[in-house]
């Protein structure tokens, strides 16, 4: 699709199949704990489209899900576990075991993967750190080199950049056009849109562009940016979206107790997942009045500014 | 006397690190719940920065399981990227970090990593997150960590986040211009690092140097000036259970 289209509107299945393809370096997960793009993950689990090398700096069980699913030949992270209670279970079986598929992983720091991505996205093949020197992370990995800084002299590491074929990225508000306004902390969305090829954008509220010029500060991803834009609302449940709901921590302990066991882990896939047509039957799954709980009960609206001339 | 539990007591020591006025850079869990509680008594100006990108210097106003929760972002003084937050630690902007794992060593290591279970079988961790980048780049690293013999081993598996080496000068060698580990804050005492290894500076009421010797796995030096850890007060424990109202993470 044309970067400039005034139209990028399609159903989630639509633009995964378009836009994920077997061998993709897929990032997600770019705002940490926050807009982890679950709606998306679990559509490409659903698909069955693999194996993808996943990109990520905590991004949680959404990660968790799609090894266990063995759609992940690889994973370059910081971080895969289950921030409410630790442990990635498929996670720890895929590396540990080999099951239900090998998985390579390349470790980083949640800094040292920010800056892969920002020099991926201005076109430079790597970044400069000091951030992990000293640590194994980057003993004999292909993503560090250290090397002596002909300004300064100084020890530091040349951090190889990423470009991944698709990022992910879930947001409050898009347009039609793809231009996407988030607000809360934003981890490394900026970079992982600017750095990736293409990018599928799920938003809370699709809203006319007017929304958007009202307020262009707020607008974290450009329509430029956007292959495609899919209205999903709690798109990013369990994980919480600032001003729409809070984290359902629930949800994060019961699939921490069940994938603890392999067969139950596939059992969940199904559950939740396989066998959940879609977003909306993934939804009506949940008691209406757990989704209540968490909604916004202590508004904070903030204060419009002034944009005019 | 009140009554605590083992955690309690450590998010008491934790707390008692944070100066007033200080920059933190503040992990989940136990960290999160010592920075509440400095900033809610001694240390009201202490201003706490998170990796997903937010600052601030008053508690959230709920209770949180991850950084990310709307709470945190409320009221907060700024939120941004990981980049500008991990810009203010790589520029120096930052007194101290914490970090927990499940192995440290004399020197600081901290392993978050990878275990080796012998016969060539290992456990594969979550691995480092921010941790590593605290550990290289704030000006003291706190190491917040259950005491047992398995995870106090004299040299970690795998250095996810770098302590002060094994000689002096092993972090200058690295690149590494600041930082390191201050103290190691565990279940049964306070570890401090003069000259870089690891010295119990503080035991826990009710315990024993033979017991922390029994659950340390490097040869245990103490400080000449070994003192008790202060018990947390009844308003230290008012204070974290308001913010662990279910004991997610101290009981």
């Amino acid at each position: 699709m044309d970067k400039t289209s005034r139209n990028k509107v399609m159903s989630l299945p639509e633009a995964v199949a378009e836009l994920v393809r077997p061998g993709d370096k897929v990032a997600v997960g770019c705002g940490l704990e926050g807009f982890i793009p679950f709606a998306a993950s679990h559509e490409i689990i659903r698909q069955g489209i693999g194996p993808l090398t996943l990109i990520a700096p905590i991004s949680n069980i959404c990660l968790d899900q799609i090894i266990a699913a063995g759609l992940a030949q690889g994973v370059i992270a910081a971080w895969v576990g289950n921030v409410s209670t630790g442990v990635g279970y498929a996670f720890r079986r895929a590396v540990e075991e080999g099951r239900p598929r090998p998985l390579t992983v390349f470790n980083h720091s949640n800094f040292s993967l920010t800056l892969a991505l920002e020099a991926g996205s201005r076109g430079l093949p790597m970044a400069v750190s000091r951030t992990p020197l000293g640590s194994d992370i980057i003993r004999d990995s292909p993503h560090f080199q250290p090397f002596t800084c002909p300004h300064s002299g100084q020890r530091l590491l040349a951090v190889k950049a990423l470009n991944p074929e698709v990022a992910l990225i879930h947001v409050q508000l898009a347009d039609a056009a793809g231009n996407g306004q988030g607000w809360g902390a934003s981890g490394f969305t900026r970079q992982a849109a600017l750095a990736a090829r293409r990018v599928l954008l799920t938003c809370e509220e699709l809203v006319d562009s007017e929304v958007i010029r009202a307020d262009p500060d707020r607008t974290l991803v450009p329509g430029l940016l956007v292959d495609a834009v899919c209205p999903a609302p709690w798109g990013a449940h369990p994980s919480s979206v600032q001003g729409y709901y809070n984290l359902d921590n629930d949800f994060f302990v019961d699939y921490s107790r069940r994938s603890k066991d392999p067969e139950e882990a596939q059992a969940w896939l199904k559950e939740w997942i396989l066998e959940t047509p879609d977003r909306r039957a993934y939804l009506a799954k949940l008691d209406p009045a757990r989704l209540a709980r968490l909604e916004v009960s202590h508004p904070a609206p903030s204060s419009p500014v002034e944009y005019g001339w | 006397m009140s009554h605590y539990t083992p955690a309690e007591i450590m998010v008491a020591a934790a707390a008692r690190q944070i100066k007033d006025g200080e920059v933190v850079f503040v992990g989940m869990r136990l960290p999160l719940l010592a920075f509440n509680l400095a900033t809610a008594t001694h240390a009201p100006r202490a201003l706490g920065l998170f990796e997903n990108g937010v600052l601030r210097d008053r508690p959230a106003a709920a209770p949180i399981i991850t950084m990310g929760d709307a709470p945190n972002q409320t009221h907060a003084l700024k939120v941004c990227g990981l980049e500008e937050v991990m810009s203010m630690l790589s520029r120096g902007l930052v007194d101290l970090g914490f970090i927990g794992g499940a192995q440290v060593d004399q020197w600081g290591h901290v392993n978050t990593h990878r275990v080796e279970l012998g016969g060539g079988r290992f456990r594969r961790l979550p691995g480092s997150g921010g941790g590593a980048d605290i550990a290289c780049l704030a000006g003291r690293l706190l190491i917040v960590m259950k005491h047992e013999r398995r995870r106090l081993v004299p040299q970690v598996d795998f250095i996810t986040s770098p302590g002060w080496g094994p000689r002096p000068g092993w972090r200058q060698e690295q690149g590494l211009t600041q930082g390191g580990p201050a103290a190691l804050i565990t279940s049964l005492g306070v570890f401090t690092f003069p000259q870089g290894r690891a010295t119990l500076s503080s035991l826990h009421p009710g315990v024993s140097l033979e017991q922390v010797a029994a659950e340390t796995g490097w040869e245990l030096a103490v400080s000449p000036a070994l003192q008790p850890t202060p018990e947390p007060t009844a308003q230290e424990l008012e204070i974290i259970r308001r913010f662990d109202p279910q004991g997610f993470w101290t009981r």
